[in-house]
């Protein structure tokens, strides 16, 4: 057995050990490997995330036993600091040493501290390991206690503005301090990096350009930067993040070849000037070049592993592609191939919008034929097709400004016309150097069925995960063309889609979930079809949730939302948000007699918290008996239509906003769909309603009313499309009850109408052809659906209330009139809450 | 709070020493359950109509210690019969009270029986 010693722990020592042990000769090998940080390796690209809450742990590349069930031995803390070449061992800063056949250099690179005067002063530190991290925490913490907070990161590149953020989670005030007259200079020109740092500094980052440092100030701890103009910036901390340095100390001392400034000299099969000892990622000099991304660090770990197994004469490429896609505080930056060309040879192409921040350049070759490099900043998401269109050289379309600006054709087709249409070569994953012939070739040859599959087999995607949405398309379109179409069926119960059982539902006139159960599904059902059916059988036979109560979510089943001590919660339908003070006073009176928490809702009406199941009932008995009726705030239904005051008191109000709302309300209240649906009107565009945040929004405006759709809050936040502008009521409420119907009738079990649009082929242009134009010719049909709906409505409570049957549903007990005996509250500002669970 | 479950053991017919008399069929709703008191316990009782089996289990859900259990939704994961409490959807066999989609510890199952349209649950105590 062949020994392999790898001297380095990082990304790219891990990434060997893991191509090797997926190598068909891994058993010939015995592999030993040391780290000089006391962790395991742990993803540095992803660093600044420490701040953000990950853990060490977290951002670990591999399971705490990986190592041992690979039979690898790891040796963590422990620094390699001789080679013997001509005994070929290796010896630890114990002295202890250890014999190699072949030696891997994976030992990375350091922080480059530039020689300025005053470097040595607390307070000034790196930016490369969780040690770092743990460290710049402590000191920010220390500042804070002694209300100091301006830090400085020197150095404006990738990671300089990933340490400034890291800062600014810390609550410091960050500065950024660069050289150069731009930030990200080597991936970005004047334009973006312009953008670049309006976008940053409107989150509260400083950023200082063309500024030398020439001292750092300070008695002891730094106080602040002078630079060599004459100016100073004071600040309390330092953080170094000027460019990397290669750890090439241990294998200059035994004589290898090494670059004038620094790296270990490597020929494209990874291999130093010495036949057994490789060197990969950031200690390799490779064309003259160290490589401080991961992408080819990855490529050289696989280039070192074929070389030494001899499985295949796999070669490092010539040209190495430095492309980069990254998110940095918060805004989309990338840049790829020749970027920053400014020969006479190009024609480039910018476009630039100062008030969104977006920034996008593409150079061209002057014929017109070819993609050159590019940089997008506010707004990455053509990267991939861009790439593509740049790495495989494929001819450019006549108007190559459609592939920034878009195509304005408005046919909806994308950048790239069909992914199918990539040659088998082309690199789809640039982290882990995946093609599309090897995404595609896994589904055709068998091994692979899905897009879980795919990802682990072929490692796509694992990396940065900006390929992702590539991939999807891949393996949607290789299942089709295979005749395997993607099945979204609901659960293992039934081999349908909800679409599908909506029609088979309708069609049969099924009444019961039995029926479907026995005659399309198997099993015993379960949470997810069961509430699913009910939800259908709703929308076609206007039920209320009160039918065949045991298939109804279990909100539905109980007409109330449980809450965290297994009491329920109340809420009665306020339309509108308008209330006379009588009706609130009896709202009042209510919440008194049976003592709930009290609570205004954003929908604009009141809740009660803490109602015991058996207090339900008589809850909204004393509510029916003043008028009110079911909010249905339990329901995947509709929940409220907020509005502002509009025309009727507002001063700039341009149209009856609360009336409107009411109506609306009453129209829809209680439309059973696939997820719960929220409604807004504004009664101007200053938009007081947030009816932009809603599933629809409508939006008075000289001349009628703007109707938005698909818009919500919640996790994540987006805002509602324009359907139609400038159109009166009657024309809302027809265009309201065809969208709301086709999206009922179409859309994935608990998909809300922003993600059912984001699915929908074609988008908003295709539902303004369905809704307005009638493009489908269901128009009709939409709406006479709508119409039986909303005239069979029925208060579901009203309903419970009357049925005896009904009733026994909220006893606690089936054997004993005994409340839960299991409730405690605590009491809260003046009302009382659940006792904490422990 | 986990005092609550000490009071809950899983129990076979063979341990069965008392046959407690719940309620009529009629008042268990069809493939869904009900809650029974019996002495200081909660018991959540399930009529899987369409397989004619009953299964009982402990009302309380080890995940947050509520007495929920009873109203949560039933069906199956492959064959196996299962009930998903209202609160996080946390699913267990009601065959041997295993958690099928976490890491919970496992609920106490109890034998029912159905004579003369009466649901009788099965105590060793």
């Amino acid at each position: 057995m062949k020994k392999i010693v790898v001297i380095g722990n990082g990304m790219v020592g891990y990434k060997f050990c893991e191509k090797f042990v997926a190598s068909e000769k891994f058993k010939e090998y015995k592999l030993t490997v040391f780290g000089e940080e006391p962790r395991r390796a742990y993803d540095r690209v992803h660093l600044s995330e420490f701040y953000a809450g990950k853990t060490a742990e977290d951002l670990s590349m591999s399971s705490a036993t990986w190592y041992e069930e690979n039979n690898i031995d790891l040796h963590t803390s422990e620094m390699i600091t001789e080679i013997d070449r001509a005994k070929k061992t290796v010896a630890n800063h114990r002295g202890i040493k250890y014999s190699y056949d072949y030696l891997i250099l994976a030992t990375g690179s350091s922080a480059f501290v530039p020689p300025i005067p005053g470097v040595e002063k607390e307070g000034v530190f790196v930016y490369r390991t969780i040690e770092d991290l743990e460290a710049i925490e402590a000191y920010a913490k220390k500042l804070k206690s002694e209300g100091k907070a301006q830090a400085a990161v020197l150095g404006g590149g990738l990671l300089g503005l990933e340490a400034a953020n890291a800062v600014k989670e810390l609550g410091l005030d960050a500065h950024v301090v660069e050289f150069a007259p731009r930030l990200m200079p080597r991936q970005l020109d004047q334009g973006g990096s312009d953008i670049l740092q309006a976008k940053i500094e409107s989150l509260g980052l400083k950023v200082h350009v063309s500024k030398q440092t020439d001292f750092i100030q300070g008695n002891g701890a730094i106080e602040g930067l002078q630079y060599v103009d004459g100016t100073e910036l004071k600040v309390d901390m330092l953080v170094i993040s000027a460019g990397i340095r290669p750890r090439d100390e241990v294998a200059k001392e035994c004589g290898l070849e090494a670059g004038l400034r620094g790296g270990i000299v490597v020929d494209n099969r990874m291999k130093t000037s010495d036949d057994s000892i490789y060197a990969i990622g950031e200690v390799a000099l490779y064309n003259n070049m160290i490589y401080g991304l991961v992408a080819p660090g990855y490529d050289m770990a696989s280039v070192a592993v074929s070389q030494i197994t001899g499985e295949i004469d796999n070669l490092m490429i010539d040209h190495i592609d430095m492309s980069t896609q990254l998110k940095l505080i918060g805004t989309e930056v990338a840049s790829f191939g020749d970027a920053l060309c400014d020969s006479n040879d190009i024609d480039a192409i910018i476009y630039e919008n100062k008030r969104s921040g977006i920034y996008k350049r593409i150079n061209i070759s002057k014929d017109g034929t070819k993609l050159l490099g590019g940089i997008l900043v506010g707004d990455s998401s053509d990267y991939n097709a861009l790439f593509q269109i740049y790495d495989t050289a494929m001819k450019l379309p006549e108007n190559p400004e459609n592939l920034i600006l878009g195509n304005r054709s408005g046919d909806g087709g994308s950048l790239l016309g069909d992914v199918m249409d990539l040659p088998d070569d082309a690199q789809i994953c640039s982290c882990e150097s995946v093609s599309k012939g090897a995404i595609c070739g896994a589904i055709e040859n068998g091994s692979c069925d899905t897009l879980g599959d795919v990802i682990s087999c072929t490692k796509a995607g694992t990396g940065c995960g900006g390929c992702k949405p590539m991939v999807k398309d891949l393996v949607d379109a290789t299942l089709k063309s295979l005749g395997k179409e993607v099945k979204d069926t609901i659960c293992e119960h039934f081999e349908y889609n909800r679409q599908e059982l909506y029609d088979i539902v309708k069609l049969k006139g099924y009444r019961k979930y039995n029926e479907v159960l026995d005659t399309h599904g198997k099993g015993d059902g379960c949470e997810v079809c069961k509430p699913l059916i009910a939800s259908i059988m709703a929308s076609i036979y206007a039920d209320t949730a009160n039918e065949e109560a045991p298939i109804q979510d279990s909100n539905d089943r109980f007409l109330a939302n449980i809450q965290r001590n297994g009491t329920y919660s109340v809420v009665p339908r306020i339309p509108g948000g308008e209330i006379t003070p009588e009706k609130l006073i009896v709202l009042g009176e209510v919440g008194k007699k049976y003592d709930l928490y009290t609570k205004i809702t954003g929908g604009q009406r009141v809740d009660f918290f803490g109602a015991r199941l058996d207090q339900l009932p008589k809850i909204w008995k004393d509510l029916i008996d003043h008028g009110f009726e079911s909010g249905h705030a339990y329901g995947k239904s509709l929940r409220t239509v907020k509005s502002c005051v509009g025309s009727t008191w507002c001063r700039y109000g341009m149209d009856e906003s609360v009336s409107f709302a009411i109506a609306l309300e009453e129209r829809y209240k209680g439309l059973r769909s696939p997820h719960k649906i929220k409604g807004g009107v504004s009664g101007c565009i200053r938009e007081c309603a947030e009816a932009r945040c809603k599933d629809f929004g409508v939006i008075a405006v000289e001349g009628g009313w703007n109707l938005y759709v698909c818009g919500n809050g919640g996790a994540n936040p987006k805002h509602a499309e324009l359907l139609a502008e400038q159109i009166d009521n009657e024309t809302v409420i027809k265009y309201l009850d065809r969208f709301l119907m086709f999206y009922i009738k179409t859309a994935a079990p608990l998909q809300r109408t922003a993600k059912w649009l984001d699915k929908l082929d074609g988008g908003i242009e295709y539902l303004k052809q369905v809704v307005i134009e009638d493009k489908l010719g269901l128009a009709d049909e939409l709406e006479s659906e709508m119409a039986a709906l909303v005239g069979n409505f029925q208060c579901e409570w009203t309903q419970a209330i009357e049925d005896e049957e009904i009733m026994k549903r909220f006893n606690h007990f089936v054997n004993s009139e005994e409340p839960d005996d299991n409730l405690v509250f605590v009491p809260l500002r003046d009302q009382k809450m659940p006792e904490h669970w422990k | 709070m986990e005092e609550i479950l000490e009071i809950y053991k899983t129990t076979t017919a063979e341990d069965v020493k008392i046959w407690f008399k719940a309620a009529k069929v009629s008042d268990f709703p069809k493939n869904g359950g009900a809650c029974v008191k019996y002495k200081e316990k909660q018991i959540a009782v399930f009529n899987f109509e369409r397989k004619n089996t009953w299964y009982a289990c402990q009302n309380v859900c080890p995940h947050k210690m509520e007495m929920v259990l009873s109203r949560g939704m039933t069906g199956d994961q492959n064959g196996i019969p299962k009930v998903a409490c209202p609160m996080h959807k946390k699913t267990f066999s009601l065959e041997n009270g295993e958690n099928l989609n976490g890491n919970l510890d496992s609920i106490a199952t109890y034998p029912v029986k159905i004579e003369n349209d009466t649901v009788y649950i099965g105590f060793s105590e």
